[in-house]
């Protein structure tokens, strides 16, 4: 087994040319919370590809689904979250709502690993650390000998900056990032294809998470994982992801790379959620951010259910939801009738994309951001109308 | 590289009249059990910040480096170990005459409201235990909420918090707090808890109550994107202590203290040109047992001989631009600013056994 990950792991390196080299495939994935008419649909009509070594980031507020859908295709969803329609394909041949959980057992951690939210939650408190490492790889590599497993997890530990001779510290003698350090290791234990990483840098402080995310994207060019990125926080995507997703309501709006999406948002949530962060440099501006609260899952406003917030919204929005279209050239997609081809489309929302700049291939994998273009978030001069002005 | 305009500097309170509030070299250490002896959480050491008539100030810092109690002592809700409370420039009335004057929203909008009651009834509250004036209790009610943007104010008044959204909950909490027409409002993290779309109305909201009604305000955050954008003055918390406080452009833009430029290199930045690099690494110390000299100095990159020793004075470093840092000092001896030998101070120093975030308050999460 082991030897077949390392094959696996040297195929992944020279792999970006390999036609197939979708990993991840969700269509017309549907995720309902109970049953009947009082359902509520938490995810509607998913679509995602995630591709070898990308980074997927999956933007979205509280209770836009972008948990749900990940647990949902791999099938971590718990009663009353049930799948009631579409498909969900790992590589060519592995259909993941229908694997039973012997083919489950077999995927996760081996090829799909998970990183959850709360590291404080998801690490037993007296057990320590090493023997959580041990745990995993007893249960997936049940040929390894004591010996080699010891020594696998304390290279785990040092691959993401903690000294091995920390194995037998337990979790509460561990600071809260290098909890979620230790939990990154372990979903990386097995060399796996995929991490899907749930808001992994959320509850952390802003140094400690860059740090993080440093060490992550690193290993990311070391090791050729692709990442499912899911976090609230937009502006942290588009900094570290290659494309994004973004979704509302259960809904994908729009998907499209990290710097388009960034620098030429076609849907006017996108475009909202972009204005809705304060930018560190420039003048200061007044911004306006999203008007209204996200909807209520258990009774979602007819058509576009983002028409009630959305100031571009015209009589169609109101009635007929609207699909996902194919964008400049089919390289992004976006759900919105002002895309439709026909509709005059508002100047912010048809900005053109700027050249992507290359991304560095080692080291820290940041992207460039930035270059042409224009910032998205604007208003009028802090100078004129402003939130912060006092007397002149 | 940017040019902060003179207005801003006046605009933020740096020339303006004498301060709403202050605080004076204010302290709070909490007692804990530590093993078998007692010592004391550092949770705030000196600190001196002044709250100008009609500003904003932003206190920006990490969980632990004291921001929420700081907001607390300004509210008077726990007593200072040393130091005062100045309402202008007297010491602090009765806790009644006091919470007339100074109001507190907590970050929580979701356990600050009381379940069983209507929005009404926790904004009548206020108006019966303080005296009301100006109008019927529902005419003050409606006021209020009109004034926080929640209207038809009829509705929103019958509603429960279990019926509202976290920003209208928020905004509840708000007006709660202006309900005794308060002259300064302490807001602890107002928006760290609600949903990104919908920050920025609360973030405004706070601007345009400056704006309308001159209240003079604290705005108490982790996030100095936000602080930059709603606040005249940011001052920057670092265990306990401020370490840096000015315009808050200027903050941004040139920040004079190596944490200050370590925050900011940390800070989600899409506008970033290169590549973010981290300038310092690390986790805040323990305030059972502070480092001592500077508290940063085990993570400075720029640490000297002098920073292990003695605690860096305040620099002024431009037009109402502080910044508590040896690097701006004149005239050190060769021996003091000696880099520290720096093997240990780049890791992540990892909390040994008997320090753990477990043995104290002294970490907030």
């Amino acid at each position: 087994m082991s030897a077949e990950s390392l094959v696996d792991r040297e195929s992944l390196v020279s792999a970006d040319a390999v036609a197939d080299d979708v990993l991840i495939d969700v269509s017309g994935l549907c995720v309902d919370y109970g049953l009947g008419d009082g359902a509520v649909h938490a995810v509607v009509d998913a679509e995602l590809t995630l591709r070898r070594g990308e980074v997927l980031g999956l933007a979205g507020e509280s209770g836009s689904g972008k948990s749900t859908l990940a647990y949902a295709f791999t099938r971590l969803l718990r009663p009353p979250g049930v799948i009631t329609a579409g498909r969900a394909r790992f590589g060519s041949s592995v259909n993941l709502l229908t694997a039973d959980q012997r083919q489950l057992r077999g995927l996760r951690w081996n090829d799909i690993a998970v990183v959850l939210q709360s590291s404080m939650n998801a690490l037993n408190p007296v057990l320590s650390i090493g023997t959580q490492f041990s745990d995993v790889l007893r249960a997936h590599r049940p040929e390894m000998t004591r010996a080699a497993r010891e020594a696998r997890s304390g290279e785990l530990l040092e691959m993401v900056g903690i000294p091995a001779d920390r194995l037998g510290n337990y979790p509460h003698e561990l600071s809260g990032g290098m909890r979620q350090r230790v939990m990154i290791a372990t979903a990386l234990a097995l060399d796996p294809a995929v991490v899907i990483m749930d808001e992994p840098t959320t509850a952390l402080d802003v140094v400690t998470q860059r740090e993080i995310l440093e060490e992550l994207m690193a290993l990311r060019d070391r090791l050729g994982f692709a990442v499912l990125f899911i976090s609230h926080d937009l502006s942290l995507l588009v900094e570290i992801a290659d494309s994004i997703a973004v979704m509302y309501a259960g809904r994908l709006v729009e998907r499209a790379g990290a710097n388009a999406i960034f620098r030429a948002p076609r849907h006017p949530y996108s475009l909202g959620l972009l204005s809705s962060f304060p930018s560190l440099h420039g003048p200061r501006r007044v911004m306006e951010g999203i008007p209204g609260s996200p909807p209520d899952l258990r009774d979602p406003p007819a058509g576009c259910t983002f028409h009630p917030r959305c100031r571009f919204a015209f009589d169609r929005c109101r009635h007929d939801p609207p699909p996902l279209l194919d964008l400049d050239a089919g390289t992004r997609t976006a759900s919105c009738w002002l895309q439709d081809g026909i509709t005059p489309v508002p100047a912010e929302l048809a900005r053109p994309v700027p050249a992507e700049r290359g991304r560095p291939v080692a080291g820290g994998g940041q992207p460039v951001a930035g270059g042409g273009g224009q910032p998205v978030a604007g208003g009028p001069p802090l100078a004129d109308a402003t939130p912060t002005g006092g007397q002149p | 590289m940017t040019v902060i305009p003179i207005d801003r500097a006046d605009r933020a309170g740096i020339s303006g009249g004498p301060p709403v509030l202050e605080a004076r070299g204010l302290t709070k250490h909490f007692p804990v059990r530590h093993g078998k002896s007692q010592a004391v959480v550092h949770a705030v050491e000196d600190v001196t910040l002044a709250l100008p008539d009609g500003g904003i100030t932003a206190v920006v810092g990490e969980s632990g480096s004291g921001k929420s109690t700081l907001a607390r002592l300004l509210a008077q809700l726990i007593k200072p170990t040393a130091g005062a409370v100045l309402l202008d420039g007297e010491a602090a009335p009765s806790r009644q005459r006091y919470a007339r004057q100074v109001q507190l929203v907590l970050q929580d909008p979701f356990s600050s409201l009381n379940p069983v009651h209507s929005v009404r009834y926790h904004l009548a509250r206020p108006l019966q235990i303080h005296g009301m004036n100006g109008g019927s209790l529902d005419s003050l009610i409606a006021d209020l909420l009109t004034r926080v943007s929640l209207t038809p104010a009829e509705t929103f008044a019958a509603k429960y918090p279990h019926e509202l959204s976290g920003g209208q909950r928020q905004r509840v909490a708000i007006a709660r707090a202006l309900a005794v027409r308060p002259r300064v409002l302490l807001a602890d993290e107002p928006v760290s808890m609600l949903d990104v779309s919908i920050r920025l109305g609360v973030l405004n909201l706070l601007a345009d109550l400056r704006e309308r009604e001159g209240l003079t305000i604290l705005y108490v955050t982790h996030d100095i994107a936000s602080a930059r954008y709603l606040a005249d003055v940011i001052a920057v918390m670092y265990a306990g202590q401020v370490i840096e406080s000015g315009p808050s452009a200027q903050i941004t833009d040139e920040p004079a203290h190596p944490y200050t430029q370590l925050l900011l290199s940390a800070a989600p930045d899409p506008d970033r040109a290169q590549p973010p690099s981290l300038a310092g690494r690390g986790t805040p110390p323990n305030l059972i047992r502070p480092p001592r000299g500077c508290r940063f100095h085990p993570r400075c990159p720029h640490a000297m001989q002098v920073c292990a020793e003695d605690r860096p004075p305040a620099a002024e470093v431009a037009l109402g631009h502080s910044s508590a840092c040896w690097l701006h000092a004149k005239g050190l001896s060769p021996a003091q600013s000696r880099p520290l030998p720096g093997a240990d101070r780049n890791t992540d120093q990892a909390p040994g056994p008997d320090a753990g975030p477990g043995s104290g308050p002294g970490e907030e999460k």
